[in-house]
Parts: C-alpha cells; sequence; structure tokens
C-alpha cells in the first residue's frame, strides 16, 4: 500500500501545491519517488517525531498539507501530545500516516506493532481516522479526503498486493463497505484486517454459514447510521481487528450496540494481552494473538453451534 | 502615578517600548489579582521582551493578515504578559482583558487561538519553537517575508522536543526564526542550575549552528537594537539569550521560587503597584 500513496500522492502534488511530505527517516524504496519529483516539498525531519509534529502544525497553519509519514507507532504514540495540542486543538490539516499498524512489522518486534494507534487516536475530536482496506481503496480515501481542513491519520499496510474483492476501490467517509452478504453471522473488520476477514468468510461458506463482511475504512467519523442498519439485520456479531481490544473497532461497535438497544451478541477478535516474547511472520502473528482467518471462522463456528444448543 | 498608553500612541507603530513594558507589567499585576492567580513572577520576568517586540519590532497589521510576523510565547504560562501586549496594541479590548480566568472567558491561564493575536495555543512546554519552525519553514517555501519570534523559557530547554527543534532549525538555516530565551534562572520547584543545568545556553545553541546573541532581558533598547540587526533572510537562525530577572520590579518576588505559583495578598499587591510606578523607565 506504501507505494499506492506515494503514487497517489505525486498525483496530488502535481494539482496541488500546498501538499508537502515529512518524514520521520522512514520509507527506504518508498518516498524516493516523491522527493525526486518534488525536492522542495520533501522535507526528511531526522528521528524526531515530536518536532516534525509540531513543524507540520506550524507549516499547516500557513496554509500548507503536510503529510507526516512513519512507522504508524511512532508517527502516532511518541509525538502524540503533539497532535493533540496542533492539528487537533488548533483544527489544521495535518495528515498523519502510520505505515504497518497491527503486527505487519512482525518479527521486528513489539516496539514496532500498532496495535493502540486508532485507540489512542479515536479520542481525539476532530480527528479523522481513515483505515484502508487495500490500495485502490486508499487510493480514492486520499483522493477524497486530502483537501479537509481538519487533521487526519491514515492507517496505511506496509503489505503490497493486496485486492479485497468486491471492494472495487469505493471509499466514503462515515460508511461501511458491504463486500459479503449473509444471513448467518455479520463480521466487520477493520483495515489491514480485511482480508482475514474475507477468507474466513469464503471458509465459512464452505461449512454452510453464510455471512455478511463489512468493512471498516472509516473509524472516525465512525459509519454508526450504517452499523445500526446493518447489525440490526444480525443476531452473531464479530469484529476483527490488528488493535488491542479496547478503544478501536470492538470499542465502536459495541458503543453502537449498546447505546442503540441493538439485539445482537458481540464477540470481539482483537489482541487481549501484550505480545511480548514470541515473534515470528504476521501470519504467524496472527494465529497466535486469535486475528487470523483460521480464528475468525473457528469462533463464528463454534458461537454459532453454541447458541444452536 | 500608573503609565498608561493612550489611543493615539496605540495607533502607531513607534510606542515606547520601555511604557509599553512597564504597562504590561501593570496590568499583568491588576488582573492576576482580580482573578487571584499566580504565575505573576514569569510574565513579570519577560514584560521588555514581550513589550520590545510588540512596540517596536513585530509586523502584524492586524491579527488575521497570512503576512503578518508569528509570535509564539512558548512559555504559556505567562499568558498575561501576552494578553496585556494584545490589549496594549487595541487586538483585544481593555474589558475583555478584564475577564481573564473568569467564567465564559477566552483568556485562560495558557493562551489559546480563539484569542485575536494568539496565533498558537501553548501551555504544554517545549512545543512552541516546534510550532515556529514549521512557521519558519512555510514562510521560506513560500518566499515570505514574515519573520517568527518564539519566546521560551530557560527551564523549557529541559524539554527534549526543543532540542529537536533547535536541531532542525539549526540545520535547516531557518534565518527567519528568533528565539528569545527568558533566562530568569528559575523553574517551578528550584533554581535550573540546581534542577537541570542550562548554563552557557548560548554556547549550546552555538554548536547547533545558531546565530546567538546574549542580550539585557529589562534593556528594551538593547532587545530592538539587536534584532534589528539580524539577517531574517540568509544565514542561521538567531536566539537572544535575555537575562532576566523572574518578578522583575516587585521586590519580594524577584528571584523568589515561590512566585512561580502564588497569588498576592492585598498589602502585595498595593505594594507591588507601588513599586513598578517607581521604577525607572528608561529610553
Amino acid at each position: 500500500m506504501r507505494k499506492a500513496f506515494i503514487q497517489k500522492l505525486i498525483e496530488l502534488a502535481q494539482k496541488d501545491s500546498r501538499i508537502y511530505l515529512l518524514t520521520g527517516d522512514l520509507g527506504f524504496f518508498v518516498v524516493e519517488p516523491f522527493a525526486e519529483r518534488f525536492p522542495e516539498r520533501f522535507i526528511n525531519a531526522g528521528v524526531a517525531e515530536q518536532n516534525m509534529m509540531g513543524t507540520a502544525t506550524g507549516m499547516a497553519e500557513a496554509g500548507l498539507i503536510p503529510f507526516v509519514y512513519s512507522i504508524a507507532t511512532f508517527a502516532t504514540l511518541r509525538p502524540y501530545e503533539f497532535i493533540r495540542n496542533g492539528p487537533v486543538l488548533h483544527n489544521l490539516p495535518v495528515k498523519i500516516v502510520g505505515i504497518g499498524g497491527g503486527v505487519e512489522y512482525s518479527h521486528h518486534g513489539p516496539t514496532h506493532f500498532g496495535l493502540d494507534d486508532v485507540g489512542a487516536l479515536r479520542v481525539q475530536p476532530g480527528l479523522s481516522i481513515i483505515t484502508p482496506c487495500d490500495s485502490d481503496q486508499l487510493k480514492t480515501a486520499l483522493e477524497k479526503t486530502y483537501n479537509a481542513p481538519g487533521p487526519a491519520y491514515y492507517r496505511l499496510s506496509k503489505n503490497e498486493g493486496v485486492t479485497i474483492p468486491n471492494l472495487n476501490g469505493k471509499f466514503e467517509t462515515g460508511k461501511l463497505d458491504l463486500i459479503a452478504s449473509g444471513p448467518d453471522a455479520l463480521i466487520i473488520a477493520m483495515g489491514n484486517s480485511a482480508q482475514e476477514a474475507a477468507k474466513a468468510e469464503s471458509n465459512l461458506s464452505h461449512k454452510g454459514i453464510n455471512a455478511t463482511v463489512a468493512l471498516v475504512s472509516s473509524m472516525s467519523p465512525s459509519p454508526e447510521e450504517h452499523l445500526i442498519e446493518t447489525i440490526s439485520r444480525h443476531r452473531h456479531v464479530f469484529t476483527v481487528e490488528s488493535h488491542y481490544i479496547n478503544g478501536a473497532l470492538g470499542s465502536m461497535v459495541s458503543e453502537v450496540i449498546s447505546e442503540n438497544g441493538l439485539n445482537a451478541r458481540l464477540t470481539r477478535l482483537a489482541v487481549r494481552h501484550n505480545p511480548h516474547g514470541l515473534v515470528g511472520s504476521e501470519k504467524y502473528m496472527q494465529d497466535r494473538l486469535g486475528i487470523s482467518s483460521q480464528c475468525i471462522t473457528e469462533t463464528v463456528v463454534n458461537s454459532l453451534n453454541l447458541a444452536a444448543r | 502615578m500608573a503609565l498608561t498608553v493612550t489611543a493615539a500612541q496605540r495607533a502607531k507603530p513607534g510606542l515606547n517600548p520601555y511604557k509599553f513594558s512597564n504597562e504590561i507589567r501593570r496590568l499583568v499585576l491588576v488582573e492576576s489579582k482580580r482573578a487571584g492567580v499566580g504565575h505573576i513572577g514569569s510574565s513579570l520576568s519577560i514584560a521588555e521582551i514581550v513589550g520590545s517586540l510588540y512596540s517596536s519590532v513585530l509586523n502584524i497589521k492586524s491579527p488575521d493578515d497570512p503576512e503578518r510576523d508569528r509570535f509564539i510565547l512558548s512559555k504559556g504560562h505567562a499568558a498575561l504578559a501576552l494578553y496585556a501586549a494584545l490589549q496594549l496594541k487595541g487586538f483585544i479590548s481593555r474589558e475583555e482583558l478584564g475577564t481573564f480566568c473568569d467564567d465564559g472567558t477566552i483568556l485562560c491561564g495558557h493562551p489559546e487561538v480563539e484569542v485575536p493575536g494568539v496565533d498558537f495555543a501553548t501551555g504544554s512546554l517545549g512545543m512552541g519553537l516546534s510550532f515556529g519552525v514549521g512557521a519558519a519553514m512555510a514562510a521560506k517555501k513560500t518566499n515570505s517575508q514574515r519573520r517568527i519570534f518564539v519566546v521560551i523559557s530557560d527551564a523549557e530547554l529541559n524539554e527534549g522536543s526543543l532540542w529537536e527543534a533547535i536541531l532542525f532549525a539549526g540545520h535547516h538555516q531557518l534565518s527567519n526564526l528568533t528565539v528569545l530565551i527568558d533566562l530568569n534562572g528559575q523553574q517551578a520547584l528550584g533554581y535550573t542550575k540546581d534542577v537541570l543545568d542550562t548554563s552557557s545556553v548560548e554556547k549550546k545553541f552555538s554548536a547547533f549552528n545558531w546565530d546567538t546573541h546574549v542580550v539585557e532581558g529589562h534593556n528594551c533598547r538593547q532587545i530592538i537594537d539587536t534584532v534589528n540587526k539580524l539577517d531574517f533572510a540568509n544565514g542561521a537562525p538567531h536566539v537572544l539569550v535575555a537575562q532576566t530577572t523572574f518578578g522583575k520590579g516587585v521586590s519580594y518576588m524577584e528571584s523568589k521560587i515561590a512566585w512561580h505559583y502564588l497569588p498576592m495578598t492585598d498589602e502585595q499587591y498595593e505594594q507591588a503597584l507601588t513599586e513598578i510606578e517607581k521604577m525607572e523607565i528608561e529610553g
């Protein structure tokens, strides 16, 4: 998704001279095309994420649109208070780009995981949180949102070549994307868990279980109305996210269910403990943490069996 | 007799910086007493720094002019000194200044951008210089002549993020950026030399490729003359290490740690007003 991001950013920057790219010294083999095309609008801010966020705030106040690029956790948690007192408090269009949310930095270990980025940022008012599910959707999301007056966080996958079936590059702020429809269960997935949810839907269909799959690429503003409408048609709801269990997708869906008195049983698949000590590939981590397609499939089957007893 | 600035003086850029600064000092005392709040010593410490800039340096035709010079009070707890300057410039009214820290006011203890003339909200130390760096970078990138002035405190140099900004500004030679350090040697719970020693701060900035000047922080003429000689078009960012006295002008506050937080009693207030009215006004 990183290459699609840079391609799209170059395209936007060609027609909008306000766009700048700041990196916290990350993006090897990713950011170079932008730097070569727009050397005056590319700033390597060094490994200094707090100052990078503050600098972006100052640039945005002057009417520019700075994109601030780093690995998800470094782009969000290290400069968290700068985000809060900078673009959020001033309502300025600083566009934060965090790469590899969840456990995509798998064997790099827990310091590089982004399991708390969305939860930490979701409490900030006026900050858009966009969690694209594949590259085509990211391009549409960037096109539609880069020019918005307030701040945004784009949680981008570092995996290339992922295409989610039936998504077709659609993106709408505050809306779900339904990529499969079935009456037996509703699986709601955030961003880079879309692929696992889609695989699980396929696995379940082979077992005679037909599930609806709803993807959340607009975490904030949340797709509340669309969630109410979709959840109302289901008894069994499952959320899937590469994130700690508190604060992000599962929390948002449980808020919608409880605040609207919806009659649904929610099961949250998310990371329930600090994943230190054992690392491996992303697939290994997803299995171990209970957020892989296989875990989703098993959880849905078991829940439906239990309910049928 | 209390010093006042007339409407005619307010309309002219060439305000007497000493009178302007001492009027800031008086307004700080009046409004902090009325509101019953502290941070008085920190505000008195920067009266001449803020007064020099607002009376004689900053090019601000109106607070919403995009080409205005930017001013950032990174040590946001001295907000009252800034509000006083904004009132003397006519950006906020005397009545509004009289709502400082009241219910429903926009003038809280640390400045917010809702206040006309406040470019960046501050209060959490160590952030204002990064905002200023971005503002300076934006001006350079868009070929604007506007300048950026940031006031930080010596205690604020404890914050690691400031050193990120200092390194960045030196590297990028942001000549349109000027920092004024309120070097009063104090912080909330002690003297800076005892908490985290920030001595030889000018050498530290020089080592980070800044254009460095040491000035007397209550000498308006020296501050203004130094700023007027700076090259804002080319070269290094500038720092004025302004040697100040915490609580300047009020004898029982000067260099006393307690006056970081304490509000004044009635007796202390009367004494403070009397003392600043007798202050020698130079220039």
